[in-house]
């Protein structure tokens, strides 16, 4: 599978994503069921292949292992991205940001408040953005390709 | 003397503010008893002054208890000479100390040195670093199927004449207690030099140096129930005379002039810039309030909390223990089955059951062992009964969610 093809396979999921957990986990009450959704929320997304797990993909500053696929369309000027993690909570976390960002115009995302993209989620009160689970990283990383972009 | 779990929590204000948690990260750093945090604020409140240099009578108050300190150290450790106790900011600052001090003193080009597969990081990379540059080869005692350290193996690589066989007492992820006297004794046979790595051992019991025949032996406070910033390097003194410094500056020196400076005797030789004062106190002041429980029955109850989670954990569907159940410190390391071990902690946390995950600074025991990482549980005298229910249950959840 090329770079091309996980990020365009990857639209979708994301998209169910958006539309189905992500409001779920928000209305969600107790903390087992959002992390039975968060759980999951992995296995609706394509996996990146050996070849796609490639060294300068990884992000740094993460406990377990995690790759970004980003794209950026010139002509609509609009951001696309894909994600894999060795771990579960990291892959629904990033996966909760990035339903929310994906296929955005460059001039929304640049100002856009990265920190409040999950905290209606509730999930905040103990899984906070952390080197354990290397959320923080990956939105650094998004902000620095949007702003790359620019 | 018997053991009084609650009266012994009680020690520790820390319980009082965090009632709803677990603490089972006692590897990483233990919490301090009352006794300690009132020898460090009664210093600065009453005592503070510099050391070994104020011309005036309230820093030679303050020199005096630090030095006080410093033979309560020897003291426990019965060490011969109170020189032999060397104030670090840690165990790795101490491990750093050695790997680069004995260089060129007693490592020279084309020797070898022996370490073991299950050192932590503090262990192995200041070696790496200075035996790299002074040509000198590193041994790596390997692991047996069952995760010990493969004596056999052990005595072949002492036959190739290292100068310096370091070594952790108890592997900071595994808990597993190494036979110390075992590795000692042959190192010595060998005309090794033996470093222990005491760092998780300390808390067991405080070593006889003599009686063990260490030639190094050093620890952190905060794994002591004391201070952090504050450690120990012990050596015997003619080795520890041996020891090149790793800083200069401050105390540690004699005379300087722009044509040469002579440095000062032990202990002050290894000890440049002002020290910790108020945390060798600290220190100090946790090895006497240790004095006021009996270590046998502290012990015992942290052996029978380190049994009944292991049972408990062995009756849980899904958990891979890595750990051995004899001759633990009172570690645990796990996994669920095909899990990352940052998932199962972050399920931990949310349950407010404070582990540790990941590669636990042991990066080599990880590729022996062929595993990402590990969750690790590690308990103190401090964790009762109620620690061990709780935990076992929020398994058993985190388990049932993963599913």
């Amino acid at each position: 599978m090329t770079a091309h093809e996980l990020i365009l396979q990857s639209k979708a999921p994301y998209l169910a994503i958006a539309t189905h957990e992500l409001p779920a986990i928000a209305a969600s009450s107790d903390w087992q069921n959002k992390y039975r959704i968060l759980m999951n929320l992995g296995k609706q997304l394509p996996a990146f292949s050996s070849d796609l797990q490639r060294d300068e993909l990884l992000i740094a500053g993460c406990d377990s292992k995690a790759w970004l696929l980003h794209q950026f369309d010139g002509i609509t000027q609009t951001h696309y991205w894909a994600f894999d993690s060795e771990a579960r909570v990291v892959k629904g976390l990033v996966a909760l940001a990035i339903c929310q960002l994906n296929g955005l115009p460059n001039n929304e995302l640049a100002q856009l408040d990265f920190t409040s993209l999950l905290k209606p989620l509730g999930l905040y009160q103990n899984i906070s953005p952390s080197r354990q689970n290397g959320l923080q990283a990956v939105l650094d990383k998004m902000a620095s390709q949007i702003k790359a972009a620019n | 003397m018997s053991f009084d779990v609650k009266a012994f929590r009680n020690e520790f204000a820390f319980f009082q503010q965090h009632p709803d948690w677990v603490y089972l990260d006692s590897a990483a750093t233990m919490h301090k008893p009352l006794a300690v945090i009132a020898a460090e604020l009664a210093f600065y409140q009453k005592d503070n002054s510099n050391v070994h240099r104020g011309a005036h009578q309230l820093s030679q108050q303050a020199t005096t208890l630090f030095e006080q300190a410093r033979d309560q150290i020897a003291k426990a450790l019965n060490a011969k000479r109170r020189e032999e106790i060397i104030w670090t900011s840690g165990a790795t600052q101490a491990l750093n100390m050695l790997a680069s001090g004995l260089m060129g003193t007693v490592l020279k080009p084309g020797d070898r040195i022996l370490l073991t597969a299950l050192e932590h990081h503090a262990n192995i990379v200041p070696w790496q670093f200075y035996c790299q540059q002074h040509g000198v080869f590193i041994d790596v005692v390997p692991l047996t199927a069952e995760h010990e350290l493969d004596l056999q193996a052990y005595q072949q690589l002492l036959e190739l004449k290292p100068k310096v066989v370091a070594v952790a007492e108890v592997s900071n992820v595994l808990g597993t207690i190494q036979p110390l006297e075992k590795i000692i004794s042959l190192a010595k046979v060998a005309g090794a030099i033996a470093v222990i790595d005491g760092a998780q051992g300390v808390v067991l019991a405080r070593p006889d140096v003599q009686t063990l025949g260490a030639d190094f032996y050093v620890f952190s406070g905060h794994k002591l129930y004391g201070p952090t910033g504050i450690g120990v390097l012990y050596g015997r003194y003619e080795l520890l005379d041996l020891l090149k410094p790793l800083c200069f500056g401050g105390e540690m020196i004699k005379s300087v002039s722009f044509s040469g400076t002579t440095l000062n005797q032990l202990p002050y030789r290894l000890e440049a810039g002002t020290p910790n004062i108020a945390g060798a106190i600290g220190l100090a002041a946790a090895m006497c309030w240790l004095n006021n429980f009996d270590s046998a029955a502290l012990a015992a109850h942290k052996q029978q909390l380190f049994t009944k989670l292991y049972q408990g954990c062995l009756a849980i569907k899904g958990l891979e223990l890595l750990s051995p159940q004899q001759n633990n410190a009172g570690i645990l390391a796990l996994n669920i089955k095909g899990e990352h071990p940052t998932d199962v902690a972050a399920i931990l946390n949310e349950q407010k059951i404070a582990v540790r995950a990941g590669t636990h600074c042991a990066m080599p025991l990880f590729q022996a062992l062929q595993l990402p990482g590990a969750v690790r549980l590690s308990l103190a005298a401090y964790n009762n009964s109620q620690d061990i229910n709780r935990t076992l249950q929020a398994l058993e959840q985190t388990v049932e969610l993963l599913q």
